[in-house]
């Protein structure tokens, strides 16, 4: 049904490119192992010395029936020889394990694009499933494409003749076919993934030894076949000297935490219910037992709020992690541990709303929910990390602020950085601050009065920690409103507003212990572009094009949310216009016209999708009323430019 | 960590935790705080707060050991009236504070106050939870089968049929047999007393205390203000000896205004027998709370007026691991197993390399 490419003599007579930036996409069914595939490349990447940056594409089924659109799993990995801060717009390699697969990424392969099928799988059958009513290998319209038909299954089949597994196990390994040639088109070493393997299945060797044989095969495929006639270099990047590894949002959530639990020397207690896209960050801590972390896998997403609640109150560091639908559950304990003052992080991995809403779909639109979504004035700070691995110091923070200040901190993720990973300089253990949380001791009581739970810090605000078990510190704390200083319950009118302000104060005052917000760019222009949390990558890139261009423009990011920096106001005061991209229908830039009487340009987008550079891009010229540069897309593929190949 | 409770040692000061102090002799005083109990006068509570208060002193441990939990409700009052460690939470979470708290802290001795609304209802997912985990906390269930600090509306205990202002014509829902609830939930100790019968009450604290895992104690509370007489049938001077089944373990079960009768069972059917009539102690189901099988204690829990006798006493009570142990325990596993975590290596994860 294909024309293979005519073989071509070995090695000797292709070229070899050296590309700057590449965007590979793998793509199959969720039971072909893409995930799996895509960080086996990126990690391999990674080690190699490339910057990176990775989207994984999975649905919501576990198991959709296969071969349906519904059931196509795909990992995208961008890796580059220099500074990248997205896993990139549109692939230049689509590898199609299916005709579902095909079908459904086809539209954002670049022109000109490699694109690798496995014929094997473009039954008659398959193809009605995937809904074509014509093969698209067969009827021309991949015409604009690099199409490499390769018979995987057939191939890994007769690699494995001689392996003990059984048929459907051998055709589980023809994703690490895929792999093989990708290692080879891209000049990678197979050493990681071959450890991997050995280790991964070190107590089924049967199974390592044919994923091993047929990840050798797919490069062997490559260097005989001569299917393809390029082969391409991606250089290391010149990142900042120093020790790398590769790391995901949620992982760098878990070590964060982790690492504020040692400095602050208090244990770390998380009460977690399964949610998506939070659980993994139950399955990582619950996995790290040995830094004395314990996890509590509740009955509910209140009582997992209110469990940690519990655990603060007796002196550890209490979590909650959650995505919206569970905040919106955790509200009311939140709400406790803003009245009685204790230390709470509420991690919320934002998800596609509203309801159920998108569960694997990324979205910034709790933004509002966690400010505002409780009863009564309920202030709380509020921390957003910007990308995968910055979970790692806006984790730690949020752990450092509630400690300081007892107060409920909440850190917005979302499902982009959840489950995207990138290159991470790891930090030395000693260049992260001590936390000291201020307790009370014996020495607290007042001769007269007793114990006195709501004596403030005077620069904090911060009422002290009294752990259950301290002598002399019996005291009784509530969701009723608190007499200042003695914590006895209280209907004074006068102190309810001074306790209110004191709360609100208390949150204010954070902003004098964050940094400053930085200008990426002139101080003072036309347009400030400014973004929060996971959409940093994609301004920064737009933001550097338009640049270079010779716009003006520049850029701030907003890593603290509630209270914000503390020079906010004069930075946005420096620039004629403000454009404020977010993955919602403008929350922040409401919060900002609300504050400044500014008028803010928001760019919502909910998709359930992250921003793409270029349209960042364009918007930011579309605001400053220029028009846009001819050739301005990204469209044509930078590895397809030179030859292009149909399969007829 | 149940020898380093709050873990420390790490980079910070740690507050003492009161271990290895010595328990001064404390009496009920101790236990009383200074704030002035807000309960309608003749509430059932009163009595309740003076038993605990009682009962506290003796338990050998010294005072800022104790945590008092609470919801929300009249019952949930309580913590502000004992002078220990105390947190009024919110309503219906106190046994999921509560088993943060000790899980994370087992060194403490925590106990919960509840109502029948806070726990039954609002926090029926709570209280089920806890139990099947069996925490080491006690819960005390204050039941008075009516919603009072709200003014009296039928509670999740109410009886069929309960007019009040939520339900004028009566109402409808079948009520919840709070023993069988936390039998059925799995629950290793579970108890009942009343609110007028203080030194049974006391009895029954002192054996709650003295369990490993989670009690559940349902007290019978009379509200006079929104429920009154809802317990006369077996507080009545009257008609209690003959309306009052005490359970104790190894005995038969007998009952009556002279030990006249008592309970057989006749296949799985409980029936009562009068001595009159020819039966003796010796006819009748011996008691066994240690009874791995809950099928006696729910049979137990089922002994409902008017036909049968209303079981007072330890219903359950079962020898098993409390959660904290189990959970720090593997915690323990681990840290013997690796060493304790080591940040570097932490932050390292598996593969890194090196930009020079």
């Amino acid at each position: 049904m294909t024309t293979h490419a005519p073989p071509q003599p070995p090695t000797a007579e292709r070229s070899q490119e050296t590309l700057e930036d590449v965007v590979i996409r793998f793509a199959g069914d969720s039971g072909d192992g893409m995930q799996l595939t895509g960080s086996q490349f990126s990690n391999t990447s990674a080690l190699i010395g490339n910057d990176l940056s990775t989207l994984p594409d999975f649905p919501a089924e576990i198991r959709a029936p296969a071969g349906t659109l519904p059931g196509v799993s795909a990992f995208q990995v961008r890796i580059a020889s220099h500074d990248i801060h997205t896993p990139g717009d549109a692939p230049d390699v689509l590898v199609a394990m299916n005709p579902a697969a095909l079908k459904k990424n086809l539209r954002d392969l670049k022109p000109s694009g490699i694109l690798i099928v496995n014929t094997d799988e473009f039954s008659k059958r398959n193809l009605n499933k995937a809904g074509y009513d014509a093969n698209p290998l067969e009827d021309g319209s991949l015409g604009a494409f690099r199409v490499f038909p390769v018979e995987l299954t057939t191939i890994t089949r007769r690699t494995l003749e001689d392996s003990p597994l059984d048929t459907k196990s051998k055709d589980r390994c023809k994703n690490f076919l895929a792999l093989g040639m990708c290692y080879w088109m891209f000049s990678r070493p197979m050493d990681s993934t071959i450890e991997w393997l050995s280790q991964k299945f070190g107590k089924r060797p049967e199974i390592a030894e044919a994923n091993i044989a047929v990840l050798k095969a797919g490069w062997n495929y490559c260097d005989i076949t001569g299917a393809f006639q390029s082969r391409y270099e991606v250089e290391p990047a010149k990142l900042e000297p120093g020790t790398y590894r590769s790391i995901m949002g949620n992982q760098a959530l878990a070590a964060g935490l982790i690492a504020a639990s040692y400095k602050s020397g208090r244990p770390l207690f998380l009460g977690a219910y399964p949610i998506t896209p939070a659980s993994d960050l139950l399955h990582e801590l619950a996995s790290k037992k040995e830094y004395g972390v314990t996890t509590f896998q509740a009955e509910d997403e209140i009582a997992a709020c209110c469990a940690a609640i519990g655990a603060s109150f007796g002196g550890a560091l209490g979590v909650t992690a959650s995505s919206g639908p569970g905040i919106a559950l955790k509200a009311e304990a939140m709400n406790l541990a803003v009245m009685v003052e204790l230390p709470l992080v509420v991690c919320n991995v934002q998800r596609a709303g509203p309801s159920t809403g998108m569960p694997t779909k990324t979205e910034q639109s709790d933004l509002l929910q966690v400010l505002f979504g409780r009863n009564g004035e309920s202030p709380v700070p509020v921390v957003a990390p910007a990308s995968p691995k910055d979970c790692f110091q806006m984790a730690f923070e949020a752990v450092r602020i509630s400690l300081k200040y007892m107060v409920p901190v909440v850190l917005l993720s979302d499902g982009y950085i959840a489950n995207g990973a990138e290159p991470w300089k790891i930090p030395p253990v000693d260049s992260l601050p001590d936390i000291s949380p201020r307790f009370a001791t014996g020495d607290s009581v007042d001769e007269d009065e007793g114990f006195l739970p709501y004596v403030r810090d005077e620069v904090t605000l911060a009422r002290p920690w009294a752990v259950p078990g301290t002598p002399g510190l019996e005291h009784r704390i509530g969701g009723l409103e608190k007499a200042d200083r003695t914590g006895n319950v209280s209907y004074d009118p006068d102190n309810h507003q001074r306790m209110t302000d004191l709360r609100a104060e208390k949150v204010e005052r954070v902003a004098l212990d964050i940094p400053e917000l930085e200008i990426e760019g002139d101080p003072t222009g036309d347009l400030l572009v400014l973004g929060w949390g996971s959409t940093e990558g994609a301004i920064i890139g737009a933001v550097q094009r338009a640049q270079k261009a010779g716009l003006s423009v520049s850029r701030a990011h907003l890593r603290y949310l509630n209270p914000f920096p503390r020079n906010i106001d004069a930075v946005l005061a420096s620039f004629d216009k403000v454009l404020v991209p977010e993955m919602n229908m403008g929350q922040l830039a409401m919060l900002l016209r609300a504050r400044t009487l500014k008028n803010i340009v928001s760019f919502p987008k909910v998709q359930g999708l992250p921003f793409m550079r270029q349209e960042l891009f364009e918007k930011i010229y579309e605001v400053l009323g220029e028009p846009l540069p001819e050739e301005s897309g990204e469209a044509v593929s930078s590895i397809g430019g030179k030859e292009s190949r149909d399969v007829h | 960590m149940s020898t380093d409770p709050i873990g420390g040692g790490m980079g910070s000061p740690v507050p003492s935790n009161g271990d290895g102090l010595e328990v001064p002799k404390y009496n009920l005083k101790d236990f009383s705080s200074d704030q002035e109990v807000r309960w309608c006068p003749g509430c059932g509570d009163y009595a309740i707060l003076k038993a605990v208060q009682g009962v506290f002193p003796d338990l050998g441990l010294r005072k800022e050991k104790f945590v008092v939990i609470s919801g929300i409700g009249c019952s949930s009052r309580f913590p502000y009236y004992m002078n220990t460690f105390g947190f009024h939470t919110i309503h219906g979470r106190a046994p999921a504070l509560a088993t943060g708290l000790k899980t994370s802290r087992p060194d403490l001795e925590v106990w919960v106050a509840t109502g029948d609304g806070d726990s039954m209802s609002i926090g029926g997912n709570h209280l089920i939870h806890v139990l099947r985990r069996n925490v080491g906390v006690k819960i005390l269930m204050f039941n008075n089968r009516i919603y009072g600090l709200t003014k009296g509306q039928y509670s999740p205990t109410s009886e069929v049929g309960k007019r009040t202002k939520s339900t004028p014509m009566g109402s409808l829902d079948n009520p919840f047999n709070p023993l069988a609830l936390a039998l059925g939930a799995g629950a290793t100790f579970v108890a009942r007393t009343v609110d007028i019968l203080v030194p049974h009450m006391k009895e029954v604290l002192h054996r709650a205390a003295q369990h490993k895992g989670t009690a559940f104690i349902e007290i019978y509370q009379n509200c006079n203000i929104f429920n009154d007489h809802a317990f006369t049938y077996i507080t009545d001077k009257e008609n209690r000896q003959a309306n009052v089944l005490y359970l104790e373990h190894g005995k038969p079960l007998v009952f009556g205004d002279d030990q006249d009768r008592g309970i057989r069972l006749n296949g799985l059917e409980p029936e009562v027998i009068r001595f009159e009539d020819g039966y003796g102690p010796e006819d009748c189901v011996v008691w066994d709370e240690k009874a791995q099988s809950p099928t006696l204690a729910f049979l137990a829990s089922q002994l409902l007026p008017p036909h049968f006798p209303t079981p007072l006493g330890v219903i359950r009570s079962i020898d098993a691991p409390p959660y904290e142990e189990l959970v720090n325990q593997q915690v323990e596993a681990q840290i013997e197993r690796l060493g304790r975590g080591d940040l570097g290596e932490l932050l390292a994860g598996g593969e890194t390399w090196e930009v020079g």
